[in-house]
């Protein structure tokens, strides 16, 4: 347990009220958030400060309900990010089993190589990338939108070390009982990586879920947009926007799928970062 | 015809192929045909150029550029520290084995989850002079408003706390799991001697800990010398300038003015400020290591 702070009274009142002051804090900007979505935009209009008190109204969440373009973005975020997720799970696994496994020509050279990549920002490459992907008429499609997120080199680094600390005996014994290297990836050593496709595969979600800079010089057609982008495009126009009461609706909206995900996930994710350490 | 082991190294070979591919042709190859574009004019209509380093010396005296390097830098110097120290005490207020302590730990981390689009909508709502929330609360007792989005003293400091309030959860995390680590039967030793608990921080927890400190420090320059959205959203990197971060000169230039030779040039530099303060940290890191041996 916490040596710093023992359990002695008055050190242990300070503790809650430290902590009751900095998650109010932390969560003041949410509720802020959710006050403003629940007013009525002619109210803001005229002073934000009705948002501390009653009427409430859902009038907001009914508009949002009946524009279909955040729902096409929403359609458009799960698509990009679940299949994002699903190739780079794919191929970390594979890559990550033949750098730690199998024998091949230049394997630690070209394992270095793949580290390296691990340094290089997106900015050092977003510029000849969006020409490229113009040249093969990519933009504005899933494609696009989906095939950067597959180069990322954290996921092989993270399952190549998960394969290496899996006993070696394990698929030697397979081997000898003349099975395939495919059917001993298959069978008998994925199983075991479970635990860090949970990992690598929320927080790749997430990266996907929450990217900004390519999905915003790809898709340029509002039908191709991500959630992401398109509250950014409404956000653009803060000027003329249609309400802030709905803006912040949108926010809420927004929020919400990653909020149920992070909730559902946070074992994972928590276990991400933390080894098996913090239960 | 292939020798039995030539074609069994062939097949090894194809596990880690589909992968090579999409890395070589999304990665490398972007990052070396970038390295050529800045030595070119170019724009996005084909016409191209060369120009040798030019891109590079009228980066060097372009104030626009140089005011968002200075920006950047000074960004970073708001956001490091802070990153690194708030949640360390974080950390150290809630590594307990309590549902309270979970609890709090999801507060803390629920922001990280958000996307900078959502971050940038609720903030701009806390902090605009004219209806935010924080105006509207010191309005209550009788303060003006703070321009803290358009006075350019003020801009970037808006931007380090936004960005603190979005990024700290992962360092928590991180630093949760470090101190997991730490033997607990060095604090009963402590405890014994009546050791102060200042002490026993400074004396047993951040040696223990000192590796994930480098490494949050380093993961967070990395991450903080590519702001781009918070002042992309918020303030289009006004008021004059104040607010524009280099990754926002490289999209102003490369994807508004199509300026893409010039674009390449600025990218590489960021690419190698990057690259250079992780080296620098990294080394300094290992030397300290090494003599502490």
């Amino acid at each position: 347990m916490s040596k710093p702070f023992g359990h002695m009274g008055w050190r242990h009142s300070l503790w809650w009220l430290a902590l009751i002051a900095l998650g109010l804090i932390m969560v003041a900007p949410l509720i802020w958030t959710l006050m403003l979505s629940l007013k009525s935009n002619s109210e803001l209009l005229r002073s934000t400060t009705n948002a501390f008190h009653l009427p409430y109204t859902l009038e907001n969440y009914a508009a949002i309900l009946k524009s279909s373009g955040v729902f096409r973005w929403l359609f458009n975020s799960v698509l990009v990010a679940g299949l994002t997720t699903i190739g780079v799970l794919t191929l970390s696994s594979l890559a990550g089993y033949g750098f730690a496994r199998l024998e091949f020509p230049f394997r630690d050279v070209l394992f270095v190589v793949v580290l390296f990549g691990l340094a290089i920002p997106e900015q050092a490459v977003i510029i000849t990338r969006h020409q490229m992907f113009a040249g093969l008429g990519l933009h504005n499609s899933y494609p696009g939108l989906i095939l950067p997120g597959l180069a990322a080199p954290f996921g092989v680094f993270l399952m190549t070390q998960y394969f290496k600390a899996i006993p070696k005996e394990l698929d030697e014994a397979a081997m000898l009982d003349n099975a395939s290297r495919l059917k001993v990836f298959w069978k008998v050593l994925l199983p075991l990586t479970l635990p860090a496709q949970a990992t690598l595969g929320i927080f790749t979600f997430l990266a996907a879920w929450n990217d900004y800079w390519w999905p915003l010089i790809s898709a340029t057609r509002p039908e191709m947009f991500t959630l992401t982008v398109g509250i950014a495009s409404s956000q653009i126009n803060f000027a003329q926007t249609s309400g802030l009461g709905y803006l912040m609706t949108q926010a809420v909206f927004a929020s919400v799928p990653i909020l149920i995900v992070y909730v559902f996930f946070q074992k994972y994710i928590v276990r991400a970062v933390a080894g098996q350490a913090v239960r | 015809m292939m020798s039995p082991k030539a074609r069994r190294e062939f097949g090894n070979f194809l596990f880690v192929a589909p992968y090579l591919c999409v890395f070589l042709w999304l990665l490398i190859w972007p990052l070396i045909s970038g390295m050529g574009l800045s030595l070119f004019k170019a724009d996005l209509f084909g016409g191209a150029s060369f120009v040798g380093f030019e891109n590079y010396s009228r980066l060097l005296q372009d104030p626009v550029f140089l005011q968002a390097v200075g920006n950047t830098f000074y960004f970073v110097a708001l956001t490091v520290p802070a990153l690194a120290i708030i949640p360390l005490f974080l950390a150290l207020m809630l590594n307990r084995a309590t549902r309270t302590a979970a609890f709090f730990r999801g507060v803390f981390f629920s922001s990280s989850v958000l996307s900078v689009t959502i971050v940038t909508l609720i903030w701009r709502m806390v902090l605009m002079s004219d209806g935010g929330f924080v105006a509207n609360i010191i309005g209550f007792f009788g303060f003006d408003p703070i321009p803290f989005l358009s006075d350019p003293n003020l801009v970037m400091i808006s931007m380090s706390i936004i960005t603190v309030w979005w990024c700290l959860g992962l360092p928590m995390m991180l630093y949760l799991s470090a101190l997991q680590q730490v033997p607990q039967d060095i604090y009963e030793a402590a405890a014994l001697d009546n050791t102060p608990w200042w002490k026993q921080l400074t004396h047993i927890t951040l040696p223990a800990i000192s590796r994930t400190v480098v490494l949050v420090v380093i993961m967070q320059c990395v991450l903080q010398f590519q702001l781009f959205g918070q002042p992309q959203l918020i303030t289009q990197g006004g008021p004059n300038g104040a607010s524009r971060p280099i990754v926002l000169f490289i999209f102003e230039v490369g994807f508004r003015r199509w300026d893409i030779g010039y674009a390449a040039a600025a990218s590489q530099i960021l690419f190698a400020i990057i690259l250079m303060v992780t080296l620098a940290q990294y080394f300094v890191a290992s030397r300290r290591e090494g003599r502490g041996r």
